[in-house]
């Protein structure tokens, strides 16, 4: 008994793959028919004459008798095989029934020809009916199987992406994703790093689906770790790329965009890994933010060009991945650089970007189009920092209140004021001892510099006590700019002398009391000296 | 807390000059802890111990003059040390790192002693 092979099958039609086990099923040997050996399956190939016979015979086919030169002929008669049964539904061959000699060993008779012949005629359509259930079975547990990869890889894509976005003074932030109907790969990451910088980092992982999603999350985790461990970008992207390159699946390779910004003076350092020039809108026009670097995972020993840009307040920064620019219009124009640039730097900033480049990419591929791939968008705006909340505003206890004349000296009374005020606190003795010199110190600069020693420009303090904070506030009428940031003194210069003795007070003042904040505003600098209260019944802490 | 303008003594003991300082090391006190300085080298010792014992306030300008003195002194070649400070204006000595240039004891034998060791080497 021949069973109908694989490559007859594909010769027949590319969607009866399927069915093969159908045909075969029905090659069941009848009882009073020899059985052929199941070990020996003729192939028929699909250029073999047999076929296009066996196609138009219309009735059973004597093997033995039939002269062609065909391999697959051949084979039947040495297999044994007496008469063939064409099964043919609709004009189209779907399988053959052989038949090897009759236990009776007699040869076939009439009526058993055509005894088979209406069996043909009757399996044929019933054949069909069962390969086309089995095909459709087939394809539905395909696409079931394919949609639940989606979702798998779907799943693995949100569970890397940030659940929320750090909230920053004077900056914000705002990012958007929007998968592809088989994910693409793309991620996007806002990541605290020490000294209060932030990590911003949008990359693409080549590839689809389930692959994808996994060395996305791989990088995800990898960047995030080496982010928080080393401080360069070039230095953070040649890690990870040590870390990728060896388990890198072939073929396979990740864009990435890595900047560190320091929010306080807007610095935005940053290299690239091969991903799309992110775009700064800025009030001299749109800048690109260029660094030279290969995608991660392709070569080991790779170095990350690093470059710099201060962000000035108003200037906006969009990252982005390739679903955006690899949009296409159904001409098949795509959306390309120069258009997302102008949208930049016609349009806002922050959220409202997005929903603008979002709109425009939407009416580009039209309404009917489906998202060919991830699209993601990180945006960076710097706005006005909030002001900072007055003194009184809080709810902290005055404990006192007072002005002293800018003479030299008074920092004494103050020292003896701030004492008195704080004297139900339990300060330890030594904690009391570096807040008395802290203020005098405080205070004298006021009466010195801010003051210039004019009596008549007061010099005040405000000692406050909220839970766990004491604040004094010693506040100047000075004019001029900023105070200067305190500097370690250089004793041995000063020994040498080669620096004046003098400059210790900022020093000193740092150095005693917890924090220091100043504060400069129209009336004069304000210097406010913070000591924690954690812990202060425990005396000589 | 009123101000206490600074008196100066010097005394010698075992060749070492000994400066008794009484009130406030600031601003006030410029003229007078020179005049003691130039005091106790003019007699030849090689060694200034400064005795803060009566000393209730330092401030950064009292700071300024100790480090003019004791680069005074180590232009000489002369050995500075402090006794008597406070826990207070000890741990501003080693703050500010004068006590990297100069002997801090507790007490005054502890300071004679250490110039005594220093002017022997």
């Amino acid at each position: 008994m021949t069973a109908l092979t694989r490559s007859f099958m594909s010769k027949l039609s590319r969607r009866r793959r399927a069915s093969a086990d159908a045909a075969g099923a029905i090659t069941a040997a009848p009882a009073n028919v020899h059985a052929l050996p199941e070990q020996a399956p003729v192939e028929i190939a699909p250029n073999d004459p047999l076929l296009a016979y066996f196609q138009g015979a219309g009735e059973v086919v004597d093997v033995e008798a039939l002269e062609l030169d065909s391999p697959a002929l051949r084979e039947l008669k040495a297999a044994g095989v007496k008469l063939a049964v064409p099964l043919v539904s609709q004009g189209e061959l779907i399988g053959v029934l052989n038949l090897g000699p009759r236990l009776s060993e007699q040869d076939y008779s009439s009526v058993d020809r055509k005894l088979l012949d209406n069996l043909a005629g009757q399996a044929a359509p019933a054949l069909r009916v069962g390969q086309l259930v089995r095909e459709q079975q087939a394809e539905a547990a395909t696409r079931q199987r394919f949609e639940q990869e989606l979702e798998i890889a779907s799943l693995i894509q949100h569970n890397f992406l940030p659940k929320e976005l750090p909230d920053l003074d004077g900056w914000q932030i705002a990012a958007y994703y929007r998968p592809a109907r088989e994910v693409g790969g793309d991620f996007y990451d806002v990541i605290p790093l020490p000294d209060g910088r932030i990590g911003l980092v949008v990359g693409d992982v080549t590839d689809k689906g389930v692959p994808a999603a996994l060395v996305m999350s791989a990088t995800r985790t990898i960047l995030r770790a080496t982010a928080t461990r080393l401080v360069e970008p070039g230095e953070v992207l040649e890690q990870v790329n040590e870390h990728l390159c060896p388990d890198m699946p072939e073929k396979m390779f990740v864009t990435c965009l890595y900047g560190v910004l320091d929010p306080a003076s807007g610095l935005l350092r940053f290299a690239n890994a091969g991903h799309d020039v992110p775009y700064v809108k800025t009030a001299g026009g749109v800048v690109e933010l260029r660094a030279r670097g290969m995608p991660l995972g392709l070569l080991p020993g790779m170095a990350y060009e690093e470059k710099e840009m201060i962000l000035a307040t108003g200037d906006g920064v969009l990252l982005h991945s390739d679903g955006i620019v690899e949009a296409h219009a159904p001409d098949r124009e795509m959306y390309g650089f120069p258009r997302l640039k102008e949208t930049v730097g016609d349009g806002p900033c922050g959220q409202a970007l997005i929903d603008l480049v979002l709109a425009d990419v939407d009416a580009f591929t039209g309404p009917d189009a489906e998202q060919e791939d991830d699209i993601t968008m990180l945006t960076l705006e710097r706005v006005a920092a909030a002001q900072p909340a007055p003194a009184e505003a809080d709810d902290a206890l005055v404990l006192a209140r007072f002005e002293l004349p800018s003479e030299p000296g008074n920092e004494r009374e103050a020292i003896a004021r701030v004492e008195q005020a704080v004297a139900g606190l339990a300060l330890s003795a030594a904690r009391l001892e570096r807040l008395k010199t802290a203020v005098a110190e405080a205070t004298m600069n006021a009466i010195e510099h801010g003051n210039e020693n004019v009596a008549e420009r007061p010099v005040s303090l405000c000692v406050l006590h909220s839970p766990g904070r004491l604040r004094v506030q010693v506040t100047d009428q000075s004019q001029a700019g900023e105070l200067p940031a305190a500097e370690v003194p250089d004793l041995e210069a000063k020994l040498a002398g080669l620096q004046r003795p003098r400059g210790w007070g900022l020093f000193l003042i740092e150095s005693m009391v917890d924090e220091t904040r100043v504060t400069s505003g129209a009336e004069g600098h304000m210097l406010e000296l913070v000591l924690h209260l954690e812990g202060e019944t425990d005396g000589d802490a | 807390m009123a101000t206490r303008e600074l008196q100066a003594t010097v005394r010698e003991r075992d060749g070492t000059a000994v400066v008794d300082l009484r009130g406030d090391i600031d601003r006030s006190a410029d003229e007078r802890l020179a005049q003691a300085y130039a005091e106790a080298t003019d007699g030849g010792a090689r060694s200034v111990v400064l005795n803060f014992e009566h000393t209730e306030y330092i401030n950064s300008t009292g700071i300024a003059l100790i480090v003019g003195l004791l680069a005074q002194a180590r232009a000489q070649g002369v050995h500075m040390s402090a006794c008597g400070l406070s826990d207070h204006y000890r741990e501003i000595f080693e703050i500010t790192r004068l006590s990297d240039f100069m002997t801090i004891t507790d007490s005054e034998d502890g300071a004679v002693r250490a110039a005594d060791g220093s002017s022997d080497a």
